[in-house]
């Protein structure tokens, strides 16, 4: 099931809420929200989880189906799931594996497909933030794992993403050692490209990106750090070859080209702007055309 | 064992400058033949990592997430503090020392606190340096807020992402000397035990949590920078692979443990909603600053909707009891206020355990848009948790555990008890007494790593440090079968109960024993319950799979184990510490307005445990607190 530059389309999504989850909220999400604590408490539903399991990286996967019953609405999708396992281990079956730290949208460990939609389809919203008021009673849902040939499954629903750490590692940084630096006021940074470069930078890593793009493709995680420090003025210096670097590693990881489809846009839990891949390719454009040689940026300190 | 803080004579302003000067030097040339091993990728341990290698030591750094950036420093927001008195508004290194000592209830060390308050002005010319995105003003320059425990705008930060986006910076520091072969990394990966040969520490036993493989490492000196153990507390704002395993075990090699009582509560976070939750989350407390806390006044009317009680069936209960902060009384206080309604069976929501933020009065006078733009990311926040829309419905909130004060002592060059092992950020229990100040543990962690431990540990290497060992002596082999021994038992149990149920058991104890107020009876009965609680899991726990495997039921159940021997300590120092200081309040000790009774006169000490073998009672030990500056007062935000 692994997928590398070339991959076949996958449903795509418009920008705002996917129709998968407006059919949620007209269904079942006014309910419980107009609804009374004892109605809230006491509401319960009964699922069908169809689960990718996969005991390691070397080992053909398969889907499994888990009856979950009783879970309230106000669980998140991560407790329906720890739930899950607890009556798994019970049974002294294995838990489903799968990744998750901070639970509160930041960490970007988390890393489901769920009903073919990375983080579930929800805007600006990760998995670990998906709350079970979002579905409905009697659904069935399908849960895999980030699906690229650049992020290897280990195992179940958890991946390798060490691929984007290797991106910055060739030049996702400013090359400055501890120490030294100037007064950190004495550089001004004009309040609208420090918001432009903050807005880059609340990239999490989680890697959603890639597992909705049908190309597979690392753009728009890529161009949201090249926009972070390529917007300020600390990082002009290194500008050109920090965006050759980065974009030959991202090619070298194996990630496909993008197409401009707006898929990443539309599934990130930080609502990262496409239009930052558009800055990426114009200082690409300009450093090809200064005739900087892509090189690794840290080789030289 | 006396225990000596290395703190140099002199005048304090001058005392880190002299410091400096007196700690012993490695060439350049030679400082590539020191290894050092630094155990966590958060703010302190990325920090320490990238600037060690930059120095030119050969750096090993571990982490257990998938990669160094996720660490839960990650999930700061709110903003880091220093002294730059950009605002013109009276600040300066000497009141954000005063403020740092005096929100920490006077029991931290006046030197190391001036010292962190020095360092903090360098922190932010670094990070904008290696490209932080500070929040500026129109004009280009920094931007600063206020925060509480402060009456200047020291504050730096990045939206409600500072702590991210620190931490991004320090992990760019760190992928950069990744890149140059100067850091090896290793994430997924979790020490299991710190190797001592000779009364140093010399290396750490991992356990790589993909394949299951049990490694040594030696090294010329460890750092641990493993961050708090909140999450002892089952239920706490602290990410869910936080854990206390590398401090403690570490403990259990000759680390003493100092302080584990002093654990911060946080006044506004969203409520439990019930038996499955697995976490907190934390909102910004600037949310009391227009909501209106209340419950019903009749336990009958807790389960009804908040809009069908009226006004005066309602108890705005930090109004009534504190008349002239009302709702914005200090954070211990509030929170303490809300757990004594609740106890009283009038708390709201699921379980009983919640009170109510209402914003009615506020949109009432400051229109709906105004609120919005106040708050708006934190009430979108509150609706993807709860499904519940604020603007129509009062918020439900109450407190929850969120940092822990308490951790490895450390002397003034931040190194343990064991030479040439050194502990970083929050793992070490340095410079925030028994109350820690919004916004101060950024600064905390990222001076430990980037303009401390770059300083002092090579007056280690230059003057006490024993050659580095070879991974085939005998003490790894020990460790290495020690490490084998423990999770062959725990995969060998096969009992009936998840390591879940166990932690969860525990944290209920804990919090309700040892939480936000603590009480003799209370703590003996949780020192009676936590040995059996302990027996059980040894006997009744059920841990799936194999040991050469990716086993994440595995890796938890061996946090566990330590969270329950470690609870006992905590709920022991909390036992011994007969007074109310900052995060520690004995109900015993308190004033009639319901403040903390601190007791100078027997308890201005830092109590550091010292493990004595499995079994048997840890000895304590007191480093007194001298304050030659300034004088012990009651802290008071009257």
């Amino acid at each position: 099931m692994e997928r590398g530059g070339k991959r076949s389309a996958t449903p795509l999504l418009c920008p705002r809420e996917s129709g998968v989850a407006l059919r949620f909220a007209a269904a079942l999400h006014n309910l419980p929200r107009l609804s009374s604590f004892e109605f809230r408490v006491s509401f319960r539903m009964n699922l069908t989880l169809k689960v990718w399991r996969q005991k390691n990286g070397s080992t053909a996967g398969r889907f499994e189906t888990y009856e979950a019953n009783d879970v309230l609405p106000d669980m998140s999708f991560l407790e329906m799931l720890d739930v899950v396992n607890e009556g798994l281990i019970a049974r002294g079956e294995e838990p489903i594996a799968f990744d998750s730290d901070c639970r509160e949208g930041i960490c970007g460990m988390c890393s489901l497909v769920i009903n073919g939609i990375p983080h579930g389809g929800h805007r600006g919203t990760a998995a670990c933030q998906l709350h079970m008021r979002r579905f409905t009673d009697g659904q069935t849902i399908t849960i895999e794992p980030w699906r690229a040939k650049a992020f290897p499954i280990l195992k179940d629903l958890v991946t390798n993403r060490s691929a984007f750490d290797r991106i910055i590692q060739a030049g996702g940084f400013v090359s400055v050692n501890t120490g030294g630096t100037p007064d950190g006021n004495a550089v001004p940074v004009p309040k609208t490209d420090a918001d432009l470069s903050m807005d880059a930078a609340a990239c999490i890593g989680c890697g959603a990106c890639v597992a909705v793009c049908k190309n597979a493709s690392a753009m728009l995680f890529v161009a949201a750090k090249v926009s972070h420090l390529n917007l300020l003025p600390q990082g002009k210096a290194e500008k050109d070859r920090r965006v050759l670097a980065m974009v030959r590693q991202m090619d070298a990881e194996g990630f496909g080209n993008c197409t401009v489809t707006g898929s990443c846009e539309a599934v990130c839990p930080k609502e990262i702007s496409l239009s930052f891949i558009a800055k990426m390719n114009r200082d690409y454009g300009i450093a090809i055309l200064k005739g900087q040689r892509p090189r690794k940026a840290g080789n030289e300190g | 064992m006396i225990l000596d803080s290395h703190i140099p004579s002199g005048p304090l302003a001058q005392k880190w400058d002299k410091h400096k000067f007196d700690l012993k030097l490695v060439n350049p040339a030679n400082k590539r033949k020191f290894d050092i091993i630094v155990v966590g990728s958060g703010l302190a341990g990325a920090s320490a990592a990238a600037s060690l290698a930059e120095l030119g030591y050969k750096v090993k750094c571990f982490c257990f997430q998938d990669s160094p950036r996720r660490a839960h420093s990650i999930a700061a927001q709110g903003g880091i503090n220093a002294a730059k008195n950009y605002q013109n508004d009276g600040d300066s290194v000497y009141r954000l020392f005063y403020d740092t000592i005096k929100g920490g209830d006077f029991r931290s060390r006046e030197a190391n606190v001036y010292r962190l308050a020095q360092i903090s002005v360098n922190i932010i010319d670094q990070c904008v340096a290696q490209g932080v995105p500070f929040a500026r003003e129109y004009g280009g320059l920094l931007a600063n807020r206020s925060f509480g425990g402060a009456q200047v705008s020291r504050t730096f930060y990045a939206r409600g992402q500072t702590g991210q986006q620190l931490l991004l910076g320090a992990y760019q520091a760190l992928c950069r000397q990744i890149a140059l072969g100067a850091v090896q990394m290793f994430p997924r990966t979790e020490m299991l035990d710190l190797i001592v040969i000779d009364g140093h520490a010399k290396g750490i036993v991992t356990r790589n949590l993909v394949n299951g493989e049990i490694s040594s490492h030696a090294a010329d000196a460890v750092v641990l920078a493993t961050g708090g153990y909140g999450n002892v507390f089952f239920l706490s704002t602290n990410a869910k692979g936080c854990n206390v395993t590398a401090t403690w075990r570490a403990y259990k090699k000759g680390a003493f443990f100092a302080n584990p009582c002093y654990t911060q509560i946080h006044p506004t976070c969203i409520p439990v909603s019930g038996e499955h939750q697995s976490k907190l989350t934390l909102m910004s407390e600037s949310l009391r600053n227009d909501g209106r806390v209340w419950v019903p006044k009749r336990k009958e009317d807790c389960s009804k909707p908040p809009a069908s009680i009226p006004e005066q069936e309602r108890d705005y209960f930090l109004e009534r009891k504190y008349p002239s902060f009302g709702n914005l009384a200090a954070r211990d206080v509030s929170s303490r206020a809300a757990k004594e309604v609740c106890d009283e069976g009038r708390g709201v929501g699921p379980g009983g355990l919640g009170v109510y933020l209402d914003f009615a009065d506020a949109i009432k006078r400051l229109g709906e848009a105004n609120v919005q733009e106040r708050y708006s990311n934190l009430f979108d926040m509150y609706e993807k948790i709860t499904g519940e829309n604020a603007y129509k419905v009062p918020m439900r909130i109450f407190p929850a555990v969120h940092y822990t004060m308490g951790g490895s002592w450390v002397d003034y060059n931040l190194m343990s008890t064991l030479p040439g092992l050194f502990i970083l950020g929050e793992a070490n229990f340095s410079d925030h007494g028994a109350n820690r100040l919004g916004a101060s543990a950024l600064m905390q962690g990222l001076a430990d790593g980037y303009f401390v431990i770059p300083y002092t540990i090579g007056n280690y290497f230059a003057t006490a440090a024993k050659p580095k060992p070879s991974t085939s002596n005998p003490e790894f082999k020990k460790a290495e079968e020690d490490v084998r021994a423990f999770t062959n038992k725990l995969l060998s149990i096969k009992g009936k109960r998840t390591v879940t149920s166990f932690h969860r058991e525990l944290g209920k104890l804990m919090w309700e024993k040892c939480g936000m107020a603590r009480n003799e009876a209370g703590l003996k009965q949780a020192l009676k319950r936590i040995p059996e609680l302990r027996e059980e899991f040894w006997k009744n726990t059920n841990v799936t799979g194999e040991n050469g495997e990716f086993n994440q039921n595995l890796e938890y159940a061996g946090r566990v184990a330590d969270f329950i021997e470690f609870a006992e300590l905590l709920c022991l120092d909390a036992l011994e510490r007969r007074e109310s200081c900052g995060g520690h309040f004995r109900e015993e000790f308190q004033y009639e307005d319901g403040e903390a009774k601190r007791d100078d006169d027997n308890f201005a000490y830092v109590a550091a445990w010292e493990y004595q073998g499995a079994g048997k009672a840890p000895a304590m030990h007191k480093e007194p607190l001298v304050y030659e500056e300034i004088k012990m007062t009651k802290r008071s935000y009257k």
